[in-house]
């Protein structure tokens, strides 16, 4: 008698528990599951998003790999990833240190640096176009009073478009990593840096033989976070330059972008978008692999 | 070695500083110190917008005037009438959907996830972890790997140039599932055990035990979604095509490359975009930062 009642009990939660799943479920079968089993199957397609969907092996990865705006996109992608990642996580770290020294107006000062962070990307990339403006810009104005008489293009020019591009994208997210890495440092006990202070260590060497150790899990964790995000970068450079000057700014989305929606190659574009996925998961597979090898708890 | 000799000398050549200096004054200077490189930091956060404000009420041609005239002598609302009053590209409208997307989303969101969350977390049933981990692993895939086929399925639900190609991808979102699992997680079963014994069904320990002990978790998804719905540009790129429908970022965009417009109406409509981010953000900064630290992940 009683396990029969018992099994129907366990029967109503059971129907409960997917009653209380279904509306997210079908949504989530329908919007996330389903594209992204199809994005594979696509990129061995040549599929233009409409009518017959034909097969195509591997063709599609191997056109990616002999065109030369993919290899230069993939490269640029890197080179942003490279130039971005290590110099915020670098600043990052550096201000939280300081605000971390028990001074005044903390909140104010962390407000201001996490303001871009919670603006839109479109409308930053706007400013910033103003900004650094070749000939009217305040920037250049700047330089040329202050005797630079040929100051650079910024984004109009090949060489410097990638750095600027990366100097505003660290300006436009560092303050999120600050507030992680401050929670961070608030977590560190102070009997460490008073032992180390007994053993007579100077501020170089508590941060070197502290903080540092103490932070890596954290710092892992934004190291990948921040590279992952490096290679989603599409909408500063879709703003700002378009992919120019020529194609020194052409990144991975962007390049998904053009073939998708402008030249309608779905399926071409889906392996370019497989191999931003194949990125991503190695990030990924990285990080769960090195968080139980480099990591000290 | 070399390197650590450097060090060292550097090292040295710092102490000898510091030892020239009186041990009273020492604590003071370096607090001036490192006020001084917080506020340099802080003017380079603070100079674009203060910029980009005041540049939306000048004239075009006094913009670009060096030095820079901060507070505009003959200040104009002429760029934000002319913005806000366009006919094809009225601004208006396009606060008018951002919000109505960002809002809509949010909340089916919190509805969604919320629930699921529930099952994920209070409740057995077979499959339970498997499914879960189907959730796990959408999570490493990023929309910019999805959108073909997403673009793909809501045209074939016709829902192309509709807000809902907007707000229905995004109000299952595997991540709100996620941190709120983690939250339900920490509420301890006691209190819903004791609840069941006093008859309560799961609805009723789900909207009146597990709901009321995880508001500041939903209060921060709820920011969270919102913000990237109204700063979200790809999206309403990919799915919004005309222009009584598009989102403030898509709408500024396709206003200026359309009409190749002056800096002082963009510069109007970034502070249009920008200013009631920013305002939300100084009132429920406690939200942000916290929230910050659990969600982590999304981006």
């Amino acid at each position: 008698m009683k396990s029969k009642k018992r099994s129907k009990l366990e029967k109503k939660e059971i129907l409960t528990a997917y009653l209380f799943l279904l509306p997210n479920i079908i949504g989530f079968l329908l919007f996330s599951f389903f594209p992204v089993v199809a994005a594979f199957i696509i990129s061995f397609t040549s599929w233009r998003g409409v009518g017959e969907i034909k097969f195509n092996g591997f063709s599609n990865y191997i056109e990616l790999f002999s065109h030369d705006t993919f290899r230069i996109a993939l490269g640029n992608t890197f080179y942003f990833s490279i130039g971005q990642v290590p110099l915020m996580l670098a600043i990052s770290l550096l201000i939280a240190i300081l605000l971390n020294q028990k001074i005044k107006g903390l909140k104010i000062y962390r407000a201001l640096y996490f303001m871009p962070y919670v603006s839109s990307m479109v409308a930053v990339s706007f400013i910033w176009m103003a900004l650094l403006h070749p000939t009217y810009g305040p920037i250049n104005l700047f330089l040329k009073s202050i005797g630079f008489t040929n100051p650079p293009s910024w984004l109009g020019d090949v060489k410097w478009a990638m750095p600027t591009v990366i100097i505003m994208s660290i300006w436009k997210s560092f303050g999120y990593f600050v507030v992680v890495y401050l929670a961070g440092l608030q977590t560190i006990p102070s009997h460490l840096y008073e032992a180390a202070t007994l053993d007579g260590a100077n501020a170089w060497q508590k941060f070197r033989n502290v903080t540092l150790p103490m932070l890596t899990p954290i710092t892992f964790l934004n190291v990948i976070m921040a590279t992952i995000g490096s290679f989603k970068v599409f909408d500063q450079v879709y703003i700002m330059t378009e992919g120019g000057p020529g194609r020194a700014t052409t990144t991975i989305v962007q390049y998904i972008y053009q073939t998708a929606f402008q030249q309608f190659r779905m399926g071409y574009a889906s392996a370019s978008a497989v191999i931003l996925f194949l990125i991503i998961f190695i990030i990924t597979l990285f990080q769960y692999r090195g968080q139980k090898k480099w990591v000290n708890y | 070695m070399e390197n650590k000799d450097k060090v060292l000398q550097e090292e040295s050549w710092f102490e000898k500083i510091k030892e020239k200096i009186d041990p009273k004054h020492r604590k003071l200077i370096s607090k001036l110190l490192i006020h001084a490189i917080l506020i340099v930091i802080g003017l380079c956060m603070l100079i674009p917008f203060l910029w980009m404000l005041s540049a939306s009420f000048k004239e075009e041609l006094e913009i670009f005037k060096f030095p820079i005239e901060w507070i505009p002598s003959n200040p104009t609302l002429k760029n934000y009438a002319s913005i806000f009053f366009n006919e094809k590209y009225n601004f208006g409208r396009f606060y008018w959907n951002s919000l109505e997307i960002a809002i809509l989303m949010t909340l089916a969101q919190i509805v969604t996830c919320s629930m699921a969350a529930y099952a994920f977390a209070k409740l057995e049933f077979p499959g339970r972890d498997k499914i879960f981990l189907g959730y796990l692993g959408t999570l490493m895939v990023p929309f910019h790997v999805t959108m073909i086929p997403l673009f793909i399925l809501i045209k074939a639900m016709k829902l192309v140039d509709t807000p809902w190609a907007l707000i229905l991808p995004g109000a299952f979102d595997a991540y709100g599932v996620f941190l709120l699992r983690q939250f339900y997680l920490g509420i301890p079963n006691e209190l819903s055990e004791a609840a069941k014994i006093d008859g309560c069904g799961h609805f009723r320990i789900y909207a009146q035990i597990i709901l009321p002990n995880v508001k500041p978790a939903i209060a921060t998804l709820s920011i969270f979604t919102f913000l990237w719905s109204w700063n979200n540009f790809l999206k309403p790129l990919i799915f919004i095509n005309s222009p009584e429908k598009m989102t403030i970022t898509l709408g500024l965009k396709t206003f200026v490359s359309e009409y190749n417009v002056e800096f002082g109406k963009i510069m109007a409509g970034t502070t249009l975009a920008v200013l009631p981010v920013i305002i939300v953000f100084f009132i429920a900064q406690r939200y942000f930062i916290e929230g910050l630290a659990l969600s982590g992940i999304k981006g």
